[in-house]
């Protein structure tokens, strides 16, 4: 029998997450423009919005006390931020314009030298790096700490930054968006509001600008609710990366794939890894993987570890230590995955959200950053008109559909059929098609949402290595090294079915970086409960794409990445 | 009435100690001590029974005005930052004599700490502050009330509880059982960016920078190194003799 | 170098902690280690204190240093220290003697070093040890000022006789600061026989997973019982609802240091070890010979906790009698 985790979806309503404002509306908390999300794309928002309210005092007079709001749910500002990063500068250098230059931001210094190999178990191959994974010219910088700084000079500008706070519900009245509601604070494990329990507030805003990355909670709910989602669906893959001090400095970027990925077609495992430098005595590496793979048993983070004990790069982590660790979603739909509009009436819809993703490139950052400078000079036009009639953000599409975004992202749309699964992807599927004589059946690839993929079992887990706590570790202690100490007494912020194929809930197990699920008592046909430990969740966002859905949970849990 | 809470920035996530100053590492991310929400808590509780005016004070790095701005989302009224260079390294001498000098300046009624820093495990501060501002002082408060000029606490001591009254001014630190901390509401987080922060220097304090901070510590960092390994760890296969066996270990270790 | 020992007492019962610092005191090389005593009755206590190594021993038995509280002993200490000329101060942790030190470091301006486990002389000067962020790291620490004042961690030395003999006893005068007289204890209580919180426990039996089934924590329950502490848990038997969180020990949950910590079918995952780990001597019992548990434990035994539990458990009522 074919099991599939998207026959055993998740407990959720769109409409449990859409609600008209509840506070009284003295007790509403008014904010100009509301920015939900203080990644690159939100704050960026928030940034530009500044400048503009800055040059134009009068309009700021309009928006009230607080001008422009940044909501955050992680602890502060890049708490939940990370990625490889490999950034194209040219979104930053436009929005800091006359202001900073790039050298003032805190990277980790431009690209000079690269590297792509192909790898088997004991040997890597030096190829050529194809012309879209070519990165002179741009910069390495760690993601977490670039949102710090952003957020930094949004303040200055005059942002309200709220960290700490989730955007739990989408407050909509009469067809218009007009803010969200935060989270609760203080409930137990049974919901049960606990001594110090702080119930959420009405933030309600002129224009809401959801900029909450891969897998946001609110965005899924308005490309739904407003009829959005484009007629392909979205898909997504997973990376796992830690950051490592080093004794020698890696001088150059390095992607790899092959091993530990199987190449058989009927495995799906496309992905690959790669090794950025951050300085003199830091390098970053990731393990990267397509969420249509179909082994129950498959596990990005053991992948990484895996990876980590081939001669090549065990060599360059020789004698050092690991820094940090983190998991985190990429949206790898591309151009035929945009939703069809990106503003519904009263509210715009920005970066790896929305999947602003360019995968051959594996680039996403300046998608986000442009498109936040761009949602904010829209929402800027609507306010300063002082109507904000149900069209008024309509000139944010336009924006988008005029700038680089859509160039880029059209531009490789097609590569999709090869390269659509990124770099790593495509080469992988290339070595695929070379194995299967062609029989793989490109145009069909990605039909499917990652859920629907049927699951097999090869006795995958077997070939992860056994963590050593120097080279290679367990699922708990890179948690731990996430910073996350989630308050384990607050309701589960994970809706899944509790009672499924053992198939499906291995799957759920081996897939999460982060030990929260577990399989637990065997029902005796086939099936088994689902354990959840909520509290490791660092929020990848993976559980969506499989067969979940994860929800925000209390404001300040999850972890507190500083390096990713 | 006035409630001084003094509050400390620690940091936060995998701390660690620079090798060259052989002191904590402050740069990265920091919070408020979770001890210290404690105090507030208490001082914010106080408050909505006397209509006192509660009063943050903190001593440390720029980026202490994070939870110094916590502590005013939680509801103080106002903030106090000593912040400046000749203050970093200041060991429990220093840090008392700037603190007092401080709260000599507020003359509050009552100075509320948090049991302990979550950074340098130190449970010590108060005492040390309430012997230079000269009042009494009270640690490890489960139960605090005040009434007519005075302060009733119920102290846990390592034999039970102690209930203990004294003079107003005085000095408290609680403990983390006397109450829960509540979360900031949005309106606080908004509203403690406007609230009255000052920063003081060493020089507004009249204090001489010679007398604080690494100059003027009366203690020092030698060395770090590994922690020693546990002395003679073993390990027994559980056969049919492991009970025995565990019971002689604790006879050993004079534990039964 | 001249040292002076702060004791404590309870009742007629000198408290081990500071016989242990005092007993430690004795093995640096001063021949003329003093102690004091302060409080009712404590005069007859200050023999024992010779067998632990003081040559001397002040005692003060005024009324005002009945109560456990700590100014009136900053007073008395500080006229010590000054006109005995003691270069170095000890303590043995407890929430009287930390705040006594803590007093008398600002009233001397004295250097105070706390949390320390060990305190040696290299090359004549006294180096303190103090493990620090979680004990991952070990910390030489010194001291720029005379008199060095050292606070030590509860249990860090044992308390053993050193065969000293009868201590000369000087009594002190009384004379007491304003402020050192304005707190005073009205009602004390001594801690109800239902057993130790976890947070004061001597001994905590702490149980996992590896219990099998949240019936199993009777064993953990019983053995606590016999040992006279408190039960702890892991997060997940608490996630899986075996035990309330209130017992949760660990990163997200309580940070103790007993002096016995016995981990029954605890894996060892490093989120519980940051709650514990500064426990002085840890004894665990885990059927899965690579748990990472044995790695910080004195006692490591690989068997079955169902079996080897209740056999300890009647082995030390027997004890008991």
């Amino acid at each position: 029998m074919t099991v599939r985790a998207s026959d055993y979806p998740p407990p959720f309503r769109t409409r449990e997450f859409v609600a008209e404002p509840a506070d009284p509306a003295d007790e509403r908390i008014e904010v100009g423009v509301l920015v939900v999300g203080a990644g690159p794309a939100g704050l960026a928002c928030a940034i530009r919005l500044g400048q503009l309210l800055e040059e134009h005092p009068e309009v700021a007079e309009r928006l009230g006390d607080v001008p422009v709001a940044v909501l955050e749910k992680g602890k502060q500002p890049g708490s939940h931020l990370l990625s490889g990063a490999v950034v194209d500068p040219r979104a930053l250098r436009r929005l800091f314009r006359g202001r900073f230059r790039l050298e003032d931001l805190p990277t980790y210094g431009e690209v000079h030298g690269e590297a792509v190999y192909v790898l088997s178990r004991r040997a890597a191959l030096r190829i050529p790096p194809p012309p879209t994974m070519r990165n002179h010219g741009n910069y390495v910088f760690s993601l977490s700490r670039l949102g710090r700084w952003l957020a930094e000079r949004a303040e200055e500008v005059g942002a309200t930054i709220l960290p700490e706070t989730a955007a739990e519900k989408l407050l909509v009245s009469h067809g218009r968006a007009l803010g969200v509601r935060t989270g609760d604070k203080g409930r137990g494990r049974d919901g049960k509001e606990l001594g110090n329990f702080e119930p959420g507030s009405d933030l309600v805003a002129k224009v809401t600008v959801l900029a909450e990355g891969t897998q946001g909670h609110l965005t899924g709910v308005a490309l739904d609710h407003f009829g959005l989602r484009a007629a392909e669906p979205q898909v997504w893959e997973l990376g796992v990366k830690e950051v490592w001090k080093v004794a020698k400095p890696l001088g150059r970027v390095i992607h790899t794939m092959g091993w530990p990925l199987r190449t058989g077609a009927r495995y799906r495992e496309f992905g690959g890894s790669f090794i950025y430098p951050m300085g003199e005595d830091m390098l970053t590496i990731g393990m990267v993987v397509g969420l249509d793979y179909r082994d129950a048993e498959l596990s990005a983070h053991d992948l990484l570890q895996e990876l980590k004990t081939h001669p090549k790069i065990r060599k360059l982590l020789q004698g050092g230590e690991r820094v940090a660790w983190g998991a985190k979603t990429i949206p790898s739909g591309g151009f035929h995955s945009l939703p069809v509009r990106l503003h519904a009436p009263g509210l715009l819809l920005c970066g790896d959200g929305v999947g602003m993703v360019n995968i051959p490139r594996l680039k996403g950052i300046h998608y986000a950053v442009e498109s936040g400078r761009l949602a904010a000079e829209a929402a800027f036009a609507a306010v300063r008109r002082g109507a904000t009639p149900a069209t008024a953000l309509s000139s944010y599409d336009q924006a988008v559909r005029e700038s680089f975004i859509w160039s880029d992202l059209h531009e490789v749309r097609d590569l999709r059929q090869v390269f659509g699964r990124g770099f790593f992807v495509g080469g992988a599927l290339a070595t695929a098609m070379t194995a299967s004589k062609g029989r793989l059946e490109l145009g069909k690839l990605r039909a499917e949402p990652d859920a629907e993929q049927p699951l097999l079992r090869t006795n995958r887990a077997a070939r992860y290595p056994a963590p050593d706590g120097t080279l290679t570790f367990d699922k708990l202690s890179s948690v731990f090294l996430s910073g996350n100490k989630t308050r384990d007494e607050q309701p589960s912020h994970i809706r899944v079915q509790r009672t499924v194929p053992r198939e499906v809930a291995e799957l759920w197990a081996r897939m999460c970086p982060a030990q929260v699920y577990e399989v637990g008592a065997d029902g005796g046909d086939g099936t088994v409960t689902v354990d959840l430990a909520p509290s490791n969740c660092v929020q990848c966002g993976a559980i969506t794409a499989k067969g979940g859905r994860l929800l925000p949970p209390e404001g300040g849990s999850g972890p507190e990445y500083t390096l990713t | 009435m006035k409630i001084a809470v003094c509050v400390k920035h620690v940091p936060e996530g995998a701390a660690r100690i620079d090798p060259t100053s052989k002191r904590l590492d402050r740069s990265g991310e920091g919070g408020l001590n979770h001890f210290d929400a404690n105090a507030v808590e208490e001082a914010l509780r106080l408050k909505a029974d006397s209509d006192a005016e509660v009063v943050v004070v903190s001593m440390g790095p720029a980026r202490a005005a994070d939870s110094v701005r916590k502590a005013l989302a939680m509801g103080a009224d106002r903030a106090l930052l000593i912040s400046d260079e000749g203050v970093a390294g200041s060991d429990l001498v220093g840090t008392s004599a700037v603190l007092a000098a401080a709260l000599e300046r507020e003359a509050a009624d009552l100075v509320l700490f948090g049991q302990q820093a979550s950074d340098a495990d130190g449970a010590v501060l108060w005492a040390a502050v309430a012997e230079r501002l000269r009042r009494p002082v009270v640690s490890q408060a489960m139960e605090l009330s005040l009434a007519d000029g005075s302060l009733r606490v119920k102290r846990q001591t390592e034999f039970g509880y102690d209930v203990i009254e004294a003079p107003l001014p005085a000095v408290v630190a609680v403990s983390d059982a006397i109450n829960e901390p509540r979360y900031p509401s949005l309106k606080g987080i908004m509203g403690a960016k406007k609230k009255p922060s000052e920063t003081l220097s060493l020089a507004d304090l009249g204090l001489d920078a010679a007398a604080v901070g690494e100059a003027g510590a009366k203690t020092e960092v030698l060395a770090l190194g590994s922690p020693p390994p546990r002395g003679d760890s073993r390990t027994i296969e559980g056969d049919g003799n492991a009970a025995q066996a565990i019971l002689d270990f604790l006879a050993e270790k004079r534990l039964v | 170098m001249s040292l002076l020992v702060f004791l404590e007492h309870h009742g007629n019962e000198l408290q081990k902690g500071s016989l242990g610092v005092l007993a430690k005191a004795a093995t640096l090389g001063d021949p003329d280690v003093a102690a004091v005593l302060l409080g009712g009755g404590v005069r007859a206590l200050a023999s024992e204190a010779g067998t632990f190594g003081a040559g001397k021993v002040y005692v003060a038995e005024d009324d005002a240093l009945e109560p456990p509280l700590p100014q009136a002993r900053v007073d008395v200490l500080a006229t010590v220290v000054r006109e005995g000329g003691y270069g170095t101060v000890l303590f043995a942790n407890s929430v009287l003697a930390a705040d006594v030190a803590a007093g008398l470091s600002a009233r001397l301006e004295a250097g105070l070093n706390w949390d320390l486990v060990d305190v040696a002389l290299q090359d004549g000067t006294l180096v303190g040890k103090r493990p620090a962020l979680q004990d991952s790291v070990s910390v030489d620490v010194g001291w720029r000022s005379e008199p060095r004042l050292a606070l030590f961690r509860a249990g860090a030395f044992d308390a053993v006789a050193t065969g000293g003999g009868e201590p000369e006893i000087e009594e002190l005068s009384v004379e007491l600061e304003e402020h050192s007289r304005g707190a005073r204890v009205v009602e004390q209580q001594l801690e109800d026989t239902s057993g130790p919180s976890i947070e004061d426990a001597d001994v905590i039996v702490a149980g996992g997973r590896g219990l099998g089934a949240p019936e199993s924590f009777a064993l953990a329950e019983e053995l606590a019982r016999a040992l006279g502490g408190a039960v702890g848990a892991t997060r997940a038997v608490v996630d899986a609802g075996w035990y309330p969180y209130s017992a949760q020990i660990g990163q997200t949950g309580k940070t103790v240091s007993p002096k016995l910590y016995v981990a029954l079918g605890i894996s060892g995952a490093i989120q519980h070890k940051v709650g514990m780990q500064s426990s002085n001597v840890i004894v665990a019992i885990n059927k899965d010979a690579n748990a990472p548990i044995f790695e910080f434990s004195d006692l490591g035994v690989v068997g079955d906790v169902h079996e080897i539990v209740p056999k300890l458990t009647a082995l030390l009522e027997q004890r008991r009698g």
